[in-house]
């Protein structure tokens, strides 16, 4: 999952960002932090629908706890930062264990329906619990600390988060457990009978994905000053799963590089045109039938091959 | 003393009974052959001695420890490793890579994310592939090599869990003679060197009657005969299965 060329396009992509406040308008700064808060989403993701090669249709939910419970920590019961972020990443590590126990025994179609049906139901309680949730019409202003207020230090609060967020993931996926992870995706059956217990390798997989998952959501919550409904809903899940097939799932950058491309193009196809949805399921199309690797699979293809 | 005990255990697939009552005493350092002809259940044993199925009634103890509850990542960690019939590796991955997370496996390290995996068990990863004599192909993806080249890579995963009793599933099979007999000779050279109890299946009788200590004769899911080679070769009714007038 990881490689040299890979380590050095993050250096790069970490760079640029950071010279981004000094050159950029506010305008693409704010765009910055929404393509940051999106790719950590989608690198959460990717711990399960690249590294053990569970794709799961319901990940927005813990992206929609994470968010939930930020927003609640600190603004219901007044608590710091970072013990509000640490709160709600527990709570999504919570929620992911105990859906997850139930959702690892099951294997390819039945494990994402059973993520989806989970994730409805998370979508659905956000409407229902109004007391937690605020239903409906969302849990609408959030107390922040003061600083994080101003746009550009907003930025570089995110930028730190997912800058960290990135470095664990990265340290994870080079690690002994990122290779039994992948073993586990290649062949469960093999994997097994080398003494790998597949199911809890999933669950812990499914457990990191969802604490990260949540942390995005943290962000998202922050940045819009508020958490909806919507970010539980199965179509939030189905773009985070494009984003990730689109940039590549064998790769560890593949999830920015699809993240970054489908946001932005979202954000710039509503500038012409309210059909979205008919562009997005162009790429859709295009993926499945061109790019079965997705951009980083393109990139590798355009460079010249150097053979071990 | 038996490593591995298989007490009147059965195997039914809906109506059909693929192992009948078979009962089967795996002795510490023996190289034990189960034969018999194709369709007669070999496959099916395996799988239920390697956990890989839950038998339908009987009882398998392996080293003392009855093998109902456990899975086969659990019956890895007690001592044993198996090979499959069809090659079953990771095809996409390296041959050291193959290897490599089968020894991380081994070492309980696929619990820690934070140890970087580059140049982890590098030496002992060589070590191995050497030592199937797959050292050439250490940087090649497992899924390039020929066919005798990855069952010999699959044996090298099975030895990465430092088993106790190796179970290898027609070890031989798809192999040209040339191959069959380097690959028993390395086989025969790896039990001897490690002291590993072997149980194999296999359909080369020569290559049975080769290394074989003991041998079991399985024939429409019951064991028929068993015992020294030379027993099991003047045994009337093994006689009549092999040479079909059955």
């Amino acid at each position: 999952m990881t490689s040299r060329p890979q380590l050095i396009f993050l250096l790069v992509m970490f760079a640029l960002l950071a010279v981004l406040p000094f050159v950029g308008s506010r305008y693409f700064v704010e765009l910055a932090v929404q393509v940051m808060i999106f790719s950590l989403f989608a690198l959460s993701l990717n711990v399960l629908a690249g590294h053990v090669g569970a794709v799961s249709f319901g990940h927005a939910a813990f992206f929609a706890i994470g968010g939930y419970a930020c927003a609640f920590f600190l603004t219901r019961w007044g608590w710091p930062l970072p013990l509000a972020m640490a709160g709600a990443v527990v709570v999504s590590a919570a929620a992911s264990f105990i859906i997850g126990i139930l959702c690892v025994r099951l294997n390819a179609i039945y494990f994402s329906m059973l993520t989806l049906a989970f994730s409805m139901l998370v979508w659905a309680i956000a409407i229902k619990w109004k007391p937690v949730t605020g239903g409906d019409d969302g849990f609408v202003g959030i107390t922040m600390p003061q600083a994080l207020t101003d746009p550009t230090n907003f930025f570089w609060f995110t930028y730190a988060v997912f800058a960290a967020s990135a470095a664990a993931l990265w340290v994870l996926s080079a690690s002994a457990m990122g290779r039994a992870f992948v073993a586990v995706r290649e062949n469960a059956v093999r994997a097994s009978f080398l003494g790998i217990d597949t199911k809890r390798m999933r669950l812990i997989a499914f457990v990191i994905a969802g604490a990260f998952a949540g942390l995005a959501g943290c962000l998202l919550a922050m940045y819009v000053r508020g958490m909806y409904p919507t970010t539980a809903f199965w179509t939030q899940s189905g773009q985070v799963i494009i984003m990730v097939l689109l940039g590549g799932v064998h790769s560890f950058v593949g999830p920015i590089l699809g993240a970054t491309t489908l946001y932005l193009l979202e954000t710039t196809t509503h500038q012409y045109t309210e059909y979205w949805p008919i562009v997005m399921g162009l790429i859709l199309m295009v993926i499945v039938l061109v790019l079965p690797d997705g951009l980083v699979g393109l990139i590798k293809r355009l460079r010249p091959q150097r053979r071990a | 003393m038996a490593i591995l005990e298989v007490g009147n255990v059965s195997k039914r697939f809906g109506n059909f009974t693929a192992i009948k009552g078979v009962s089967l005493n795996v002795e510490a350092g023996a190289t034990h052959a189960i034969i018999g002809p194709n369709g007669a259940g070999k496959t099916t044993l395996f799988n239920l001695v390697s956990g890989l199925t839950p038998p339908s009634e009987g009882e398998i103890r392996f080293r003392d420890r009855r093998l109902a509850r456990m899975r086969p990542h659990d019956i890895v960690k007690v001592g044993m490793a198996r090979s499959f019939q069809k090659v079953n590796i990771f095809p996409r991955k390296t041959a050291a890579e193959n290897v490599q997370v089968a020894l991380i496996a081994n070492s309980g390290m696929n619990y820690n994310f934070f140890r970087s995996a580059r140049r982890l068990f590098h030496d002992e990863t060589m070590e191995l592939l050497a030592l199937v004599k797959c050292a050439d192909d250490a940087d090649r993806r497992a899924g390039e090599l020929a066919h005798g080249r990855q069952k010999q890579l699959e044996l090298a995963v099975a030895l990465a869990a430092d088993p106790k009793l190796l179970l290898l599933d027609e070890p031989t099979a798809g192999m040209s003679i040339a191959e069959t007999k380097a690959s028993i000779e390395l086989i025969k050279d790896i039990v001897a060197k490690r002291g590993l109890t072997l149980l194999f299946t296999e359909h080369d009788m020569n290559v049975v009657f080769e290394i074989a200590s003991t041998i079991s004769v399985l024939h429409h899911g019951e064991i028929i005969a068993s015992g020294l080679p030379h027993e099991v070769r003047e045994n009337d009714d093994v006689k009549r299965i092999y040479l079909g007038k059955d």
